[in-house]
């Protein structure tokens, strides 16, 4: 399906990317907000506090918790009363939630919570990668990655309206590249009061802490009972896979918009090479495409959207005629010497009909620059592999050979 | 009072279990208009093996060191969506109270959240097997601090956790004993309706974890309030404004100690009589701080 954009240019304002989430957050009508600053966090939630302090959510309240930790063990309180919850973090304190995040989605909250993607210590970093968001991949939360501010802003309204479906009950985390999304000032329609509160009705869950109709919550399950609770998340998980889909949709059908639903494409139809990436490098690898295009490489963009529930029949459905795939990862899992993305996309292909090779590249770790160059670079390696075959599966980026 | 069916029995409670009984007499004093939250521990695990609860009111369990967060939750959810009323009591043991949930009821005790919290202090972590906590009393053996050839129990006192709470501005802090209910239920009752973050830390004999017949619970509460380990306070805005005097009921603590498992090695280790009469040092220290 085309998607025409419809973009209001009367309607655009420049704006910085946290207050863009600040808003959307906002206009999506929260009723209990739980954050610690972190940065680049921190933007998010003090936008937030001045809207409070403005008087401009309304039944809303905003508790300064002593950690992360809290941050989010707070929302499994109000969540399980009944109130939308919002929260915001990255990193560190990411990590600090890894327990409770598990609870989250073990208890069927669907809580949001907007993730600032910055690298993890050691050693200290506050810049931009995404091995925050990708070493919680297993813990039962939806994970939407953004390409640019509109995009964030869009995906808060859409991500309370996934996780909140009465199919799905699981919690989102909405993924923008800290400091490059977080601080950078771009135009953008901010989400409509009006329509959001139309596209997202207010939060009605069928089973609340409520003194008149008495609930055990979080009761402890033996083996006769646990595994059916973890079939039960996973699938709501493939729930979701259509959900994601269907809420994308039905979002630009009220606002107009677009940017996916589990995944994009850019240039993909007559792709030989294929290059996979979440978030904002998105943005670089489509001027590069549109560079190369010129010069008659066929090479397309297949931006991935949703990482959980991973989209893997979309995936395929793109790659099936390539020549050759090529994986860009803001992350490492240490000790496969591959980044997340590469690893589950080869994993969904083998066991098919398809044969294609894949190849993957580790890329801007700790806020490490991409020009334009290195992907120019990949792609060129990837031309290789079409005439030679693999030489290395799986690499490092722009390793500074002289530091080590 | 509707009290005794707002925890179910059926529960799977050690006979003469402490959790039951402190669990009981709060939602006496709190009535069926609360919400609980309780964090991981013996109280969670005997009360709610799905799919069966003992709970009648509304109940949420989410980790070990949370229950205190998860509590400034529900009271912020409540306020945000006009539906104050519910009373809520967490409601945990001392590891999750004194140990690993401190950071989490500190910050709900400094942002002043409305509720109640409830430490059962059963003096170890019995739920994983009677290991030392900061709750646990100066020689105590547990299988953490066990008494041996070159130890005589636990080397350390018992952290101070009223003080510490009265230390965060809560305008009501008391400690209460399973030994004395109504004073418990009274206590409770208070704690729940003041306006505030309010502290009630109940003094709970474990059968099982300090060694004691099972009908023993409430005569082993009682000797450690009558000997001034266990001293009986109420602190409203930081100042004692009650105390239940012991008068001449009081006992020697070494009857206290004899009574439990926990305390054997004092009587039978070369050194322990040293050892008792510093046990016997800090209740006098109780006895002359609060006149008791």
């Amino acid at each position: 399906m085309a998607y025409d954009m419809k973009m209001d240019k009367q309607k655009m304002v420049v704006v910085e990317g946290s207050y863009a989430v600040a808003h959307a957050v906002k206009t999506c009508r929260p009723n209990v907000i739980s954050a610690y600053p972190i940065t680049p966090q921190t933007h998010i939630v003090e936008d937030l506090s001045q809207f409070m302090a403005d008087g401009e959510i309304q039944n809303c309240e905003y508790i300064n918790v002593e950690s992360e930790f809290s941050a989010l063990s707070a929302l499994v309180g109000s969540s399980a009363v009944g109130a939308r919850s919002y929260s915001a973090t990255t990193s560190q304190g990411l990590e600090l939630m890894h327990e409770v995040l598990f609870n989250v989605a073990g208890m069927r909250m669907p809580i949001v919570m907007t993730v600032a993607n910055r690298a993890v210590s050691a050693p200290i970093n506050i810049w931009n990668d995404q091995q925050d968001s990708i070493s919680q991949r297993d813990t039962g939360w939806i994970q939407l990655y953004a390409e640019n501010i509109q995009e964030i802003s869009d995906m808060t309204a859409q991500a309370f309206k996934i996780s909140e479906d009465k199919d799905i009950m699981m919690p989102s985390m909405t993924c923008m590249d800290g400091f490059i999304l977080s601080h950078v000032y771009e135009p953008l329609v901010l989400l409509e009061q009006d329509i959001t509160d139309e596209f997202l009705p207010p939060f009605r869950p069928d089973r609340i802490l409520d003194p008149k109709n008495p609930m055990t919550f979080g009761a402890f399950a033996d083996p006769n009972f646990y595994t059916e609770f973890r079939y039960q998340q996973e699938q709501a998980m493939q729930n979701a896979l259509k959900k994601i889909e269907d809420v994308a949709s039905e979002f630009y059908d009220m606002y107009g918009r677009h940017f996916g639903g589990l995944i994009d494409e850019y240039r993909t139809e007559d792709a030989d090479i294929i290059i996979m990436a979440m978030g904002s490098i998105v943005g670089t690898i489509k001027d590069v495409i549109d560079r190369l295009r010129e010069k008659n490489v066929k090479v397309g963009l297949l931006k991935v959207r949703a990482f959980r529930p991973f989209p893997a029949q979309a995936i395929m459905n793109v790659v099936r005629d390539a020549k050759v795939v090529v994986v860009l990862d803001k992350n490492i899992s240490l000790g496969m010497n591959a980044g997340a993305l590469f690893i589950e996309t080869k994993s969904v292909l083998y066991n098919t009909d398809i044969d294609v090779p894949v190849i993957g590249y580790m890329i801007g770790h700790g806020g490490r620059d991409i020009p334009m160059s290195t992907i120019e670079k990949i792609i060129a390696d990837a031309e290789e592999v079409m005439r030679s075959g693999i030489r290395t599966e799986s690499q490092f980026t722009d390793l500074k050979e002289e530091l080590i | 009072m509707k009290s005794i069916s707002l925890l179910a029995p059926g529960h799977r409670g050690c006979a003469g279990c402490c959790d039951a009984m402190a669990a009981k007499f709060t939602l006496m004093g709190a009535g069926e208009d609360c919400i609980v939250v309780s964090p991981t521990g013996c109280l969670e695990v005997m009360t709610t093996p799905y799919p069966e609860s003992s709970w009648d009111v509304p109940w949420i369990h989410s980790l070990f060191e949370n229950a205190s967060a998860v509590a400034s939750g529900i009271e912020a959810a409540l306020k945000a969506l006009g539906k104050q009323g519910p009373k809520i009591i967490a409601m945990g043991g001392d590891g999750a109270t004194m140990d690993i949930g401190l950071q989490a009821l500190s910050g709900a005790f400094e942002r002043g959240h409305n509720f109640t919290y409830v430490c059962i202090d059963n003096e170890a972590y019995m739920n994983t097997g009677v290991q030392r906590s900061a709750g646990t009393p100066y020689g105590a053996s547990t299988t953490t601090s066990p008494a041996g050839k070159v130890s005589l129990g636990n080397p350390r006192l018992k952290k101070n956790m009223p003080a510490i709470m009265v230390a965060h501005g809560s305008p009501y802090v008391a400690t209460t004993s399973l030994a004395y209910p109504k004073d418990m239920i009274a206590k409770v009752k208070k704690a729940t309706e003041i306006e505030g973050p309010t502290y009630i830390h109940c003094h709970a004999p474990c059968t099982t974890g300090w060694g004691f017949d099972t009908s023993k619970t409430v005569e082993v509460a009682r000797m450690a309030v009558q000997t001034g380990l266990w001293p009986l306070y109420e602190v409203e805005d930081g100042k004692v404004t009650k105390v239940r005097k012991i008068g001449n009921n009081k006992r020697p603590v070494d009857e206290y100690l004899k009574m439990q498992r926990r305390f054997k090695h004092l009587f039978t280790m070369e050194g322990g009589a040293e050892e008792i009469a510093k046990i016997q040092a800090i209740a006098d220290k109780n006895i002359e701080e609060f006149g008791l």
